[in-house]
Parts: structure tokens; C-alpha cells; sequence
């Protein structure tokens, strides 16, 4: 096939009608502070694994509220768990277990 | 010396003004275009960030009037004001004719009419509301239903609308909208505990006491969701439910979704009755439509007019507790004014 340099991509937008919020509600039954983010960044500032990796705990929370499954899996394993980010959120969102939340929901068989 | 003033406009600015004139010894006339008081607030159920009823803080304002023994004076419009020395000569549009040494404008704003921002679909789209169509709503006490008459399972609130944008021609902020959307978002769940209610918005602007306490309860008891990013355009989907697009800027990604009821949190205007008044008495206006008082700190509540004093929202958004001090530090300077003369 010619290449033109171009081509089609991926429809870049959420779609609210079409996803799930099942993880959130999972998460939040485990962590409710998780809803308390305000996306301030300061978690995502300090965190050491975002020195060396793309890993972004404000992000995190954020694909997790728009129903954003993919990928999730493995951006909550880049977390260390040093729990800097609870020490500097001004809301005082638990971080740690908002991850090890995720993380553990992702964990669970699918058809619980 | 003691003297005569005239106050226009009885919503919670005239009504405390003209109380507390009156305490001051002045004889007051309180001028009311209406046939009740209360002006903007009197369409509202409830205030934030107590949820206190707004008929309450009326109440108690009109009972001050009573005890103050103020004339009010109802279905009053000013037709012309003729200054004579330091006295003014009102007319009203019915021919009473009145004196006064000094006049106070508080003539207040009107909300944005949100047909003007006819992406947002309002007047279009049966399922598009207003925050003050939603007050109505919870005026009515009969549990919250679109207007396709089916109980919202999924509700918006549009931040922003009408203010801070350049295509309505409102540059400002009029600072209670981001409140009144967390007040209202909270009422909603209240009512709909299994209710899904995101808000959409540019800035939050939590300014006042309780207000950061009020939006931080939103979203942790509450599960309200925020989104940051403005309505770019709405549909109507064939259900008639709302299909409404906006930029996610916290994710860079646009998003879309549907909702049975979207509420279009209007912004203040200027009102007509303080742009007629204000031209009538050669009154300055700044960029923003509303009244420029002589000095923004030290002067709030003089006009360039000698006399005549402005207080409220006819010189800029205000909350009510802002509109109360505003009525209160205008009695100050007018009783000052009457001193000297």
C-alpha cells in the first residue's frame, strides 16, 4: 500500500454513554476519598516512580472517573507505594489505597 | 440633620438599606417596581451554603421594614428625576410625584437570558433548564422531574453561562454561579440519593466561607462529579434526552455525554431598570454595564452624581452577603452626606 504519510486514527473522544463506571463504584466502596480529588497535581508532582516513568497518580484517578479501562492495569503496578502523594494531598485523599484498591478490583475474576 | 430618602428597588438591598435608614433617623421611601419584595431572591427556594430558606431572610427583612415603619411604595417605576439645589424631584410613571435630599439605587441585576447561548439549546431542547427554573422546581415541593416529565436519572450542571465569555458579551465572573451549581447539585442528590450529577466547568471559584467546605461535601458524601471543561454545543437526542460535548482538559481528551436534564447556571446582568435609572441620572457605567461607583475602595456606594448613592448588584455581581454589607456601608455614606448638608 502506498504510503500517503498519513492515516486514520483512533476516535480520541470518551464516550460517557459507552463506558462502565463499575470499577469507580468498586473503588470507592473500598476508598470513598478517591472522589475527593481535584485534580491538583500535587500527588503526581512528588511522586518518585514519575521520575523515571510516564506513571501519573492524578491521571490515574482521573482515567478511573471516566470509566478509562485500558491500560490501567499497567500504570497502577509503576506505583512503589512510598505514599509521598498522601503526605502532600491537600484533600487528604488516602492515595495508597486508592491504588492498592484499583488494584486489587483489577485483580478480581471478572464475573465475581 | 436628619433628611428624606428615596430607595429604589426592594430586593434584599433596598429592604436592609431602607431599615437601616430609617433606624438612622432618616425619613425613608422605599420604591418597588413589583408588587412584593424581595426582587431576585424571592424566586429562590433555597441559600447557599446553609441551605437556609431564602422566604426566611426575606421575612426577616421585611419585618425590619415594619418595625422601621418604611413606606413602601409598590408598582413603582421612575418615569424622570429633577434636581432642584440639593433636592430632587421624583415623577413616576403613574404621575405621584415625590421630594428627596439623597436617592439610593439599588436596582440590582437581571439573569442572563439563556436563549442568547443557543448552542446550550435552551428554549429549544425540551430537557435544557435554568438554575432558576430548577429553584422553581424545589419551590414547588413536588419532587424533581424534567420537563418531559420523567424523574432525571442523570443531570448536568453548565458553569459559566453567560459570564466570562466574550460572544455574550459578559467578560466578568458573576461570582455565585459556582456556588449556586454545588448548592443545587447537593439539593439534587438529597432528593435523588441513585441520581448521577456531574458538573461541568472552567474555574471553580470557591471564594466565600464555606464555600470550599460546601463543594468538598459535593463530592464526598455526595459523589458529585467535575468535570473541567467548558459546553462547547448540546443535542437533543430523539428520547429527548441531551447529548453534550465538552473538552475533558484535565484528560486532553474531548468527551460526550447524555443527560436527562442539563441546568444552564445563568450569570447576572445588569438590569434594565438600573441602565434606565443610570441614564436618567447621568450616571457613569463601566465596561461591564453595571454602575461605576466614584472611588472602588474608598467610595463604593457614591455615584458622580451629587446625592445620589448606589448600592447592590447594579455595580457588579454580589452574593447576598455581599449585597447586605453593600446596604449597610450605602447607609453610612448617605447618612454622612444629609450630616453635612
Amino acid at each position: 500500500m502506498i504510503n500517503f504519510g498519513y492515516s486514520i486514527h483512533k476516535d480520541n473522544q470518551i464516550n460517557m454513554d459507552a463506558v462502565s463506571m463499575e470499577l469507580l463504584e468498586k473503588v470507592k466502596k473500598r476508598e470513598p476519598s478517591v472522589m475527593m480529588c481535584m485534580a491538583c497535581g500535587s500527588c503526581a508532582a512528588t511522586c518518585s516512580a514519575a521520575q523515571f516513568t510516564s506513571f501519573s497518580l492524578r491521571h490515574l484517578m482521573l482515567k478511573v472517573c471516566r470509566g478509562q479501562m485500558q491500560g490501567l492495569e499497567k500504570e497502577a503496578e509503576k506505583c512503589m507505594l512510598c505514599g509521598k502523594c498522601q503526605l502532600v494531598c491537600p484533600r487528604g485523599v488516602n492515595t495508597r489505597n486508592v491504588i492498592i484498591a484499583i488494584r486489587s478490583v483489577l485483580e478480581e475474576p471478572v464475573n465475581e | 440633620m436628619t433628611g428624606k430618602v428615596i430607595v429604589i428597588g426592594g430586593g434584599v438591598t433596598g429592604m436592609e438599606a431602607a431599615s437601616q435608614l430609617s433606624a438612622a433617623g432618616h425619613e425613608v421611601l422605599l420604591l418597588e417596581q413589583k408588587k412584593t419584595l424581595g426582587g431576585n431572591v424571592s424566586q429562590w427556594d433555597r441559600l447557599f451554603p446553609s441551605l437556609r430558606p431564602a422566604g426566611e431572610l426575606l421575612d426577616h427583612l421585611k419585618e425590619n421594614l415594619l418595625a422601621r415603619k418604611v413606606k413602601v411604595y409598590f408598582g413603582a417605576e421612575v418615569l424622570a428625576v429633577a434636581r432642584s439645589g440639593n433636592q430632587f424631584g421624583v415623577t413616576l410613571t403613574d404621575g405621584e410625584k415625590m421630594t428627596a435630599d439623597a436617592l439610593l439605587i439599588a436596582t440590582g441585576f437581571q439573569m442572563f437570558d439563556a436563549r442568547r447561548k443557543e448552542e446550550y439549546g435552551y428554549g429549544i431542547y425540551t430537557n435544557v433548564i435554568t438554575s432558576a427554573d430548577l429553584e422553581e422546581i424545589f419551590r414547588q415541593k413536588k419532587g424533581i422531574k424534567n420537563p418531559s416529565g420523567k424523574v432525571p436519572q442523570k443531570i448536568a450542571f453548565i458553569h459559566c453561562v453567560g459570564s466570562r465569555d466574550v460572544k455574550c458579551g459578559n467578560t466578568y465572573c458573576s461570582s455565585v454561579c459556582c456556588i449556586t451549581a454545588v448548592k443545587q447539585a447537593i439539593e439534587v442528590k438529597e432528593m435523588l440519593p441513585e441520581a448521577t450529577v456531574y458538573c461541568f466547568y472552567m474555574d471553580l471559584r470557591m471564594y466565600g466561607r464555606y464555600f470550599e467546605d460546601f463543594y468538598k461535601k459535593a463530592q464526598e458524601k455526595h459523589g458529585i462529579q467535575f468535570v473541567r471543561g467548558r459546553l462547547s454545543e448540546a443535542v437533543e437526542n430523539p428520547d429527548e434526552t441531551v447529548m453534550l460535548k465538552v473538552e475533558d482538559t484535565l484528560a486532553l481528551r474531548p468527551l460526550r455525554m447524555s443527560f436527562d436534564m442539563v441546568v444552564l447556571m445563568a450569570g447576572m446582568e445588569v438590569s434594565q431598570g438600573t441602565v434606565r435609572l443610570g441614564k436618567l441620572l447621568d450616571l457613569h457605567f463601566a465596561d461591564d454595564r453595571f454602575i461605576q461607583p466614584s472611588n472602588e475602595h474608598l467610595l463604593r456606594n457614591v455615584t458622580g452624581s451629587k446625592g445620589v448613592f448606589v448600592a447592590g448588584t447594579a455595580t457588579g455581581p454580589k452574593t447576598i452577603y455581599d449585597c447586605i454589607s453593600d446596604a449597610r456601608s450605602a447607609t453610612l455614606a448617605i447618612d454622612e452626606y444629609l450630616k453635612q448638608k
